[in-house]
């Protein structure tokens, strides 16, 4: 079985996040960046269908140069190869045009089964794994808690408000996971040093047969109009308790209208 | 904003991305696994040791930077920063990993025979099987060199009489490297802690690692196949080059409690506020940390120094020796003044300075005293011996 997982390099969790001033994307620059979270439980969960099914799992990443790291990373966890698509026309691209690149990088590779995590920490959208299944034509079986490979049918739990759906579909399929499926792995040492001796093919657009003009901040969809900083949290109010403290609060709050 | 201590350094500058993804991994073990933990492991003295040998040698941890049988081979600059971040949570569960992979695996390592290693590498490198290392003895610490445990020729076996003290691991090892006193000279010996004649009975009421197992081992006619010998070194210099091994990862290793340190103490002098500001906005306090910061910043670039020297075969044992004496001093003087700037909340182990502090005083005197690692530089520089 020929497994993909496509994952995203984000900055890290903890880190400040900052839009640029230049051109309203995100500053990637500004924050180390580390592989989106729940991508790292998609990474995991095609480690261990590959590793009970046979098969083979190659990362897909779409980002600038340092993305690369985060495709190691997924290799270091075990998986076989990788695939980076980098190129500066990229740059600003929208959930549309993210969709339609890694679909195309995709489609030419040929894979039984496609894992996406279900949302990425910067963005958020949350829309990319059914954006790509759309554009490859296949069903996406998305939000999974569970997953089942027999034979040549994917069975996932999809995670609810009320507990699961049973949710079935034909391979080739796209699936999408939330983090209650597993517990990602660390990558081990010698799992690290192997890593850089695994195949990883760096794409340009043009080595993808992409076309440029659906690419890019300029052909995106939607536009960051303007963007303002969250202001800083104002002081609270402190209640002193004389010996009045609980009708204090019951009057604040009764003002702000809570009560 | 404020800005981490070695990172105004920019000190990962100086790391391959291999290292700092290694790094990684065990910054982010430490964090969830460790650091919640263990200052009720210090607080009750016990630490699930088995537990965490096995999952540390899941990792890759044990005997990291040693090639083959199932070790991951790294180089000696990611496993000082392995080291680095292990003792950022406590210096203790540092010394399992220390004493597992550069005392007990790499004796055998280099100076066992090929069924040795066959033996017990593969399951060390796992945290299946866990090994110590006895060297000290009640009376002999600095000077092993009179050592009185010894072995002596039974027909073709060897009958092992004595004890060692201050064993890291001694309670819950699988297999002890014994140094004893030999017709041939000092010899290591592998012992298997089933073997009868063998115990090993922990030391209690210790104020400082104690997130580690520290013990005695008492041998009472122990009796070892002709094979139990290390083959490949005699003398002295067998214990020390195994020393030299763990002393270098000390040398990173204490840094990593001495980051932790300064990183809690800055974040607390921040929120904590007296005569109507944060401590840390008082000069008195800024000097304190930036004379740490300093310090830190030089140890880590002596670490890295030694580092790369190790990876390239040229490291010598006074250069360690200044590594070890130079990081764990400073080290130790950084907890302390960390300390004091969380005044009364710094005696408690809801932070980790005084849990660090502690620890520290026995990374200080183990693996050569200050004062061993001051006159061998001394030596050096001189070329008198004032040992004795
Ligand atoms: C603050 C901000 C606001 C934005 N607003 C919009 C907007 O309103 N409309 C719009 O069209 N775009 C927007 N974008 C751009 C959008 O983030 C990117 O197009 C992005 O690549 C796709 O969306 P996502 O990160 O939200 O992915 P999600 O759909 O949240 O990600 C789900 C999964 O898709 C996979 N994935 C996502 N990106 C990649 C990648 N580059 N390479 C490999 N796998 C990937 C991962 O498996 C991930 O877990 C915004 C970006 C930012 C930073
Ligand atoms: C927690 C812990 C774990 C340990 N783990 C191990 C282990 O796993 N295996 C092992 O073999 N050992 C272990 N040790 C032992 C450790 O290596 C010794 O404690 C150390 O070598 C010092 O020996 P000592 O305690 O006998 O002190 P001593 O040698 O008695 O020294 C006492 C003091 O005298 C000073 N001194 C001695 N000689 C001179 C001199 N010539 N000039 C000036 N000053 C001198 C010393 O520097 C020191 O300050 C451990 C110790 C501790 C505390």
């Amino acid at each position: 079985m020929k497994i993909a997982v496509c994952v995203k390099q984000v900055p890290d969790t903890w880190a400040e996040k900052k839009l640029r001033d230049d051109d309203s994307t995100l500053d990637r620059e500004a924050a180390d960046g580390v592989m989106n979270e729940l991508d790292e439980y998609a990474v995991e969960e095609a480690l261990r269908l590959a590793e009970a099914n046979g098969g083979e799992v190659v990362v897909v990443t779409m980002g600038p140069e340092r993305a690369a790291e985060t495709v190691r990373k997924a290799l270091s966890m075990g998986a076989d190869a990788g695939v980076h698509l980098v190129d500066d026309s990229l740059h600003g691209s929208d959930a549309l045009a993210t969709s339609y690149a890694l679909a195309e990088v995709l489609a030419a590779r040929n894979f039984d089964l496609v894992i996406f995590g279900s949302e990425s920490t910067d963005a958020r959208m949350s829309v990319v794994p059914a954006m790509v299944a759309e554009r490859l034509g296949l069903p996406q079986v998305t939000f999974a808690q569970k997953v089942d490979v027999d034979g040549s049918k994917v069975a996932i739990q999809r995670q609810t408000e009320y507990g699961y759906d049973d949710v079935e579909a034909e391979l080739p399929a796209v699936v999408s996971v939330v983090e209650k499926i597993n517990e990602p792995r660390y990558p081990s040492f010698k799992g690290i040093m192997a890593a850089k001796k695994k195949p990883v093919e760096t794409l340009t657009v043009a080595d993808a047969g992409l076309d440029a003009a659906k690419l890019g901040a300029t052909a995106a969809w939607t536009k960051v109009a303007s963007f303002a900083a969250r202001p800083p949290k104002a002081a609270g109010t402190v209640v002193t308790d004389e010996g009045d403290g609980g009708a204090k609060i019951a009057t604040y709050l009764t003002e702000q209208k809570f009560v | 904003m404020a800005q981490a201590p070695l990172s105004l350094l920019a000190i990962d500058h100086l790391l391959t991305e291999e290292e700092r993804a290694i790094r990684a991994v065990v910054r982010d073990f430490v964090d969830t696994r460790i650091k919640p933990e263990v200052a009720d492991w210090f607080e009750t003295g016990h630490i699930p040791a088995r537990e965490l040998a096995l999952e540390f040698g899941e990792l890759g941890l044990l005997g990291m930077h040693l090639e083959g049988y199932g070790c991951a081979g790294t180089s000696a600059v990611s496993y000082g920063l392995a080291a680095m971040e292990l003792e950022a949570g406590d210096s203790g569960i540092r010394s399992l990993v220390s004493v597992q992979g550069s005392l007990a695996m790499y004796a055998i390592h280099a100076f066992g025979s090929s069924e040795h290693k066959e033996q017990w590498l593969p399951g060390m490198a796992k945290g299946e099987l866990i090994g110590c290392f006895g060297l000290t003895e009640a009376d002999h610490g600095s000077n092993p060199s009179g050592m009185r445990t010894n072995a002596k020729r039974d027909g073709q076996d060897w009958i092992l009489d004595g004890s060692k003290m201050w064993i890291t691991n001694g309670t819950v090892a699988d297999v002890a490297i014994v140094w004893a006193q030999t017709d041939d000279g000092i010899r290591g010996f592998v012992v298997p802690t089933d073997t009868p004649g063998f115990t090993a009975s922990e030391i209690h009421k210790k104020m400082s690692l104690r997130a580690s197992v520290t013990a005695e081992l008492v041998f009472d006619s122990v009796r070892l196949p002709e094979d139990a010998m290390l083959p490949n070194v005699k003398g002295l210099r067998g214990p020390l080059a195994c020393l030299n091994e763990a002393r270098f990862g000390i040398a990173f290793g204490t840094l990593g409690a001495a980051r932790d340190c300064l990183e809690t103490a800055i974040s607390y002098a921040i929120d904590r506020e007296q005569f109507d500001k944060p401590i840390a906005g008082f000069q008195l306090t800024q000097k304190k940390f930036t004379d740490m910061a300093v310090e830190l910043g030089k140890g880590m670039l002596l670490a890295l120094h030694l580092g790369r020297l190790k990876d390239d075969h040229l490291i010598t044992a006074e250069q360690i020796s200044i590594g070890k004496l130079n990081n764990a001093r400073e080290a130790l003087a950084i907890a302390r003044e960390c300390r004091s700037i969380l005044g009364g909340n710094g005696i408690t182990l809801e932070y980790p300075i005084i849990r660090h502090m502690n620890n520290l005083e026995s990374v200080f005197t183990y693996e050569g005293t200050n004062e061993m690692h001051t006159l061998v530089i001394g030596q050096a520089l001189t070329g008198l011996a004032a040992f004795r």
